[in-house]
Formats: structure tokens, sequence, C-alpha cells
């Protein structure tokens, strides 16, 4: 079957390893992962949730695991993949809209979304830390 | 191959459902982007809280509707991601077809689980 339905010989463009690594398509892989490790960390929400609905005992427990220190490990990553996802997500929206496709344009979002991800990550746990002290 | 005019019309490639699938992940990451950072900075503001704080978050009516609003989102978007690496780079039929199956199958169970929660809570409060 499959040779029946080969095509003429063509050559093959080079495979992945051909290439330099270069900051668009590492920013896409990126996005790819923090969308699946973020939809792992669903798996943080519901518990957390449930707890909320089982009781404070419950809650107590969740909250013991966030602090821990492979809860803080944890969400400070959940935290820098949601911020980074969110950032990146609205990248790929302008470009579903025909816009900032763009060589120069596309990476100039690229590193928009780099250095905004990481501010919004140390905005953010600026903020809780603030919270836990007060 | 050519379209036939009937197919053109109906604007339906072979999977039979047009660009639905793209669309929907579109529309649902739209939704996301107002509904995250609103739940992010509710959650940063009730960290240190006591439970009866977080709990009468959640149960605030209009919380509860956009929580379960965001967890609905959230694993739409989710399902179609993850549908999209599993095609991608998963081969081998059986095991393709079942991994598609389990990532939808645990979706819908952690949005209902979620919702259910929150109603709970919304419920009792």
């Amino acid at each position: 079957m499959a040779s029946e339905t080969k095509g003429p010989n063509r050559p093959l463009s080079p495979h992945l390893q051909i290439y330099k690594p270069q900051l668009t398509s590492m920013l896409s892989i990126t996005h790819r992962l923090t969308g699946l490790a973020l939809a792992v960390g669903t798996l943080v929400l519901v518990w957390w949730i449930g707890a909320v609905a089982a009781g404070p005992e419950a809650l107590d427990d969740v909250n013991d695991f966030l602090s821990s220190w492979l809860g803080i490990l944890l969400m400070a990553g959940w935290s820098y993949a949601l911020f980074y996802h969110l950032l990146n997500g609205i990248r790929h929206l302008f470009w579903d809209m025909g816009a900032g496709l763009e060589l120069k344009a596309a990476y100039a979002s690229g590193w928009a979304v780099v250095a905004g991800s990481i501010l919004l990550t140390v905005i953010a746990w600026a903020m809780a830390l603030g919270n836990v002290g007060s | 191959m050519a379209r036939t005019p009937l197919g053109r019309v109906r604007g339906l490639g072979s999977a039979k459902e047009g660009t639905h699938h793209w669309w929907m992940q579109r529309v649902t990451a739209i939704a996301l982007v107002p509904l995250t950072l609103w739940f992010v900075v509710s959650v940063i503001g009730l960290v240190g809280k006591p439970y009866a704080a977080v709990a009468g978050w959640i149960g605030n009516p209009i919380v509860s509707v956009f929580l379960i609003l965001m967890v609905i989102a959230t694993f739409y978007h989710a399902w179609l991601g993850i549908q999209v690496v599993v095609e991608d780079y998963v081969h081998a039929k059986a095991v393709k077809i079942t991994s598609l199956l389990l990532v939808k199958f645990l979706c819908f169970v952690l949005a209902a689980a979620s919702i259910y929660s929150i109603l709970l809570i919304s419920l009792s409060g």
C-alpha cells in the first residue's frame, strides 16, 4: 500500500537536529511543554477545590503540601508555566489574526514573552509572600 | 485532491469537523485570559487567609459561576491541546486511541469533580 501511494522521490528537508536552535522554535516547544505541565497542575487545582469542599482539615493537608519544599518548587514551576503559556498564547492569538508574523516582530514579541513571564512570576510571588507575612 | 461542489459548500475536511477543533481551542484560550488572571490575583489574595475566607470566596455566587466557567474552559482547552500533542507524537494506533480516550475521560472527570466541589461549597455556605 505504502509503495503505491508514495510520490516521486523528492528531496527531504533536513531533520530537527540539523537546525540551530532559534528563539522562535524554542518558544514554540516551550509553549507545548508548559501546556502539558499546566494540565498536570490542574490536579492540584481540583485537589484544592475538593479540599475546601471537604472541610478545614482537608485544606490544611493541601496547604501543608504546598508550603513544603516540593510544593513550593512545583508551584514556582507552575506559576511560571502559567504566565508563559498565557503571554505566549496571546502572542499566538495575534498571529491567528495575521498580526506580528514578520521575523522582526516575531522575535520582539518572543523576547517580550520571556521578559514578561519572568516579571509576572516575580511580582506574583512577591505579592503572595507579602500576604504570608501579614 | 479536488473537493466536490457539495464538499466545498460544507467546508469540512477529511475529519468531518472543519475548523471546529482549531476554533474551540481559540475560543477557550480567549475566555481563559481574563479568567485565569482573575483567578491568580484572587488566589494570591487568599494566601495566608483562614479556611472561612477561602470557602467564603469560592462560595460567593458570582465567584462560583465564574470558577465553574474557568473550570470548563480549562479542561476543554487542556483536552484539545493534549489531543493535538498525542496526535503529533503517538503513532501506534492502539496506543494513540487509548491515550486520546483516557485524556478525554480524565478531563471530564476532573471538570465534573471541580464543578461538584464548587457547588457543594456554594450551596452549603
